[in-house]
């Protein structure tokens, strides 16, 4: 648990120093957002149908955007190394990790997205519906993305691969996640969605670290 | 006491080297040997467990490396070619970090660590703008912090001035004298007192002790 | 252990080489039997579908095809899980092997599935949850693939590819469940894919037999490929500098 903590504090503290990589995701989140009404047109109820599609696929995108510098620093100047011959197991040092990714990159785009929502008309209750998604869908995407970017690392061209590697993992993320405002809003209930992404984060909270240990030791070999 | 019994490494479809073994016993060191490219470092990263041998075993107290990896790991002290320090912390705030996944040195300790290799502990300088010899000498200062008792150094001396060589050596020493066990890399003769061996990789004079 | 080890390292692919060569043309021949026996039934026995007319046909390619890609995915990701446990090179041989001929087959279902979609549905494609999933498998097939060739240290490639299929293999249910689920929520004035009410024995003689020799295809192609990884690999052992003076 000390080694969870010290990681996550280091993360966190780098991550501060270079505020400017949280800047760059946020731009992309919105400069995704804001390019789909151009694209679509003004109208209002159509934007309101495919908000939530469009949010949930641009924070996919940004949260991609700032995987590789997960591991790919730490990686290059050493550290990795030094971590992967802690005293402590790699999973766990990879699941302060994969926090530290979610709290520096995709907790900012749940706190925006109401904002951007607001700019496709949507209501109070699906804007609440978007960020609860987003806040359970989020830490799925680090979590898969831990590994993409694990399998990748020191790769040539890496960017493209990890998000060929990781398009078909996030479908079901997608799939429920972006499904929870219409299943609210058609009056089914987004319970059922919820609690998908709910199981599905508990299993991956569980599986990807290890997984994600298994990428780096055979990337640091 | 670190064991290396007929160790095989293999990089892609290359041997690098077969049948390596030597005994490395408490308070003695080796130097291991060989051209550019012959796979020291390879060597090297075997010996941390980082690297899985192609046949042959590594054990560290009569216990093979990936039965008992964490207690192996807590007596080791590992130094790459990368220093493994961030450079956009300062020499400091590196040694902190790097010493708080084990066990948290005190401010003090490190002032203390820092001094020893010659860095201004008070420096607020990110490792940045150090040169690279000031920035191996921050990775190095992890040499006086902690207990470690195997310490597998690779090119420890590369980059560092004279002065600093002699600092790294007197550390080297000191570990030495407790009964700690070094495995090293260099290029350059290593003057170290106690039981010293050098291991060839990949010449003709190869001996095993 | 270590007897076997060493077993699978070095006396394994020098085995296997020659054991594989003389395999391949038996496996060969009978996808070939089986084609022609399952393309005959497929259409000359199996009668007219009351509905779809000829151009049912095409499902004597299509759904073999379909469960080929399915079953070799597991089969890839068996190889490389047995890979990463035992260190045997020669089932990540198998499973680099066997990822181009399962993308194959998910392509090939892709095709016949849209050359089929046209004159039933009137459309190439539709986000139907089959077409959609196997879409979604081929990618998995492109991941591992591309990564494979991406990394430069063949064992590295490997052992990262082997892990790709797992994590794959594991996903490939919640994929499946995922689009079902996002399908049956979205189910517009959308065609749906019709089951075939009863299925005549001929029509079913026609699949098997064409499953058949998709398997029997699937293990000479893979055994073919795995040779040429094998020699590729192995080049500078002493069996296959034997091999190559023997063939000079």
């Amino acid at each position: 648990m000390n080694a969870f903590v010290a990681v996550l504090r280091r993360d966190l503290l780098l991550a501060m120093r270079r505020k400017s990589d949280v800047a760059m995701t946020l731009f992309f989140f919105i400069m995704v957002a804001s390019l789909f009404p151009l694209a679509i047109g003004p109208e209002t109820a159509l934007l309101r149908t495919i908000a939530p599609g469009v949010l949930w696929v641009a924070a996919l995108l940004a949260s991609l955007l700032s995987l590789p510098r997960m591991f790919e620093t730490d990686f290059a100047d050493g550290t990795l190394e030094q971590l992967a011959l802690a005293p402590a197991p790699l999973a766990l040092i990879a699941l302060a990790k994969i926090l530290a990714h979610w709290l520096g990159a995709c907790v900012p785009l749940v706190v925006l997205a109401p904002v951007l929502a607001l700019q496709f008309g949507l209501d109070a209750r699906a804007i609440a519906m978007l960020c609860l998604s987003l806040a359970l869908g989020t830490p799925l995407l680090s979590l898969l993305g831990a590994m993409g970017a694990a399998l990748t690392l020191g790769v040539r061209g890496g960017g493209v691969l990890v998000a060929l590697i990781l398009m078909p993992l996030y479908v079901p993320v997608l799939i429920f996640g972006a499904g929870v405002v219409d299943a609210d809003a058609t009056g089914m209930g987004a319970a059922a969605n919820l609690s998908l992404l709910g199981a599905m984060l508990a299993a991956s909270l569980f599986l990807a670290p290890l997984g994600t240990a298994s990428a780096l030791r055979i990337a640091l070999e | 006491m670190l064991e290396v019994s007929a160790l095989c490494c293999m990089r892609g479809e290359r041997e690098i080297f077969r049948d390596m073994s030597f005994v490395l016993a408490d308070g003695a060191w080796i130097h291991i040997r060989g051209e550019n490219g012959a796979g020291k470092t390879t060597l090297l990263k075997a010996l941390t467990g980082l690297l899985r041998p192609a046949s042959g075993s590594v054990a560290w107290n009569g216990i093979p490396l990936h039965e008992s990896r964490d207690d192996f790991h807590r007596d080791l002290l590992y130094l790459g070619h990368a220093n493994g320090i961030k450079d956009d912390l300062d020499a400091a705030e590196n040694l902190m970090l790097a010493g708080s996944i084990v066990d948290a040195p005190t401010a003090a300790e490190i002032t203390l660590a820092m001094r020893e290799l010659g860095l201004n502990p008070s420096s607020r300088t990110p490792v940045r703008s150090l040169s690279q010899g000031q920035k191996r000498r921050v990775a190095l200062s992890r040499l006086a912090l902690g207990r470690t008792k195997l310490w597998i150094l690779d090119e420890p001396f590369a980059a560092l001035d004279t002065a600093a060589v002699a600092s790294v050596c007197r550390l080297m020493d000191r570990h030495l004298d407790r009964g700690g066990a070094l495995v090293l890399t260099s290029h350059q003769e290593v003057p170290l007192g106690g039981r010293g061996t050098e291991v060839w990789i990949g010449t003709p004079q190869e001996n095993n002790p | 252990m270590f007897s076997l080890f060493n077993w699978f390292r070095y006396a394994s692919p020098q085995t296997f080489y020659p054991l594989a060569g003389r395999m391949i043309p038996w496996f060969a021949g009978a996808a070939a039997v089986f084609a022609a026996a399952g393309l005959y039934v497929g259409f000359f026995v199996a009668p007219t579908d009351a509905q779809q007319s000829e151009v049912y046909r095409v499902i004597f390619i299509h759904v073999p095809v379909s469960w080929m890609s399915m079953f070799i995915y597991l089969v890839m990701a068996a190889w490389g899980a047995i890979g990463l446990a035992f260190n045997t090179r020669l089932s990540f041989m198998m499973a680099r092997s066997l990822a181009p001929t399962g993308a194959l087959f998910a392509f090939l279902s892709l095709w016949t599935g849209a050359l089929w979609g046209r004159p039933t549905w009137g459309t190439w494609w539709v986000w139907d949850a089959r077409l959609t999933s196997e879409l979604i498998l081929l990618f998995l097939y492109l991941g591992v693939m591309a990564l494979q060739a991406a990394i430069d240290d063949q064992r590295r490639g490997d052992r990262a590819g082997a892990l790709l299929a797992i994590i794959g293999a594991i996903n490939v249910p919640i994929i499946y469940f995922s689009v079902v689920w996002w399908n049956t929520l979205h189910q517009g004035a959308s065609v749906s894919l019709t089951r075939a009410p009863s299925m005549a024995r001929a029509m079913l003689a026609g699949m098997l037999l064409m499953s058949l020799a998709c398997w029997m295809y699937s293990i000479a192609v893979s055994l073919a490929r795995a040779r040429c990884i094998m020699l590729e690999r192995e080049r500078h052992t002493a069996w296959v500098g034997e091999l190559a003076g023997s063939a000079s």
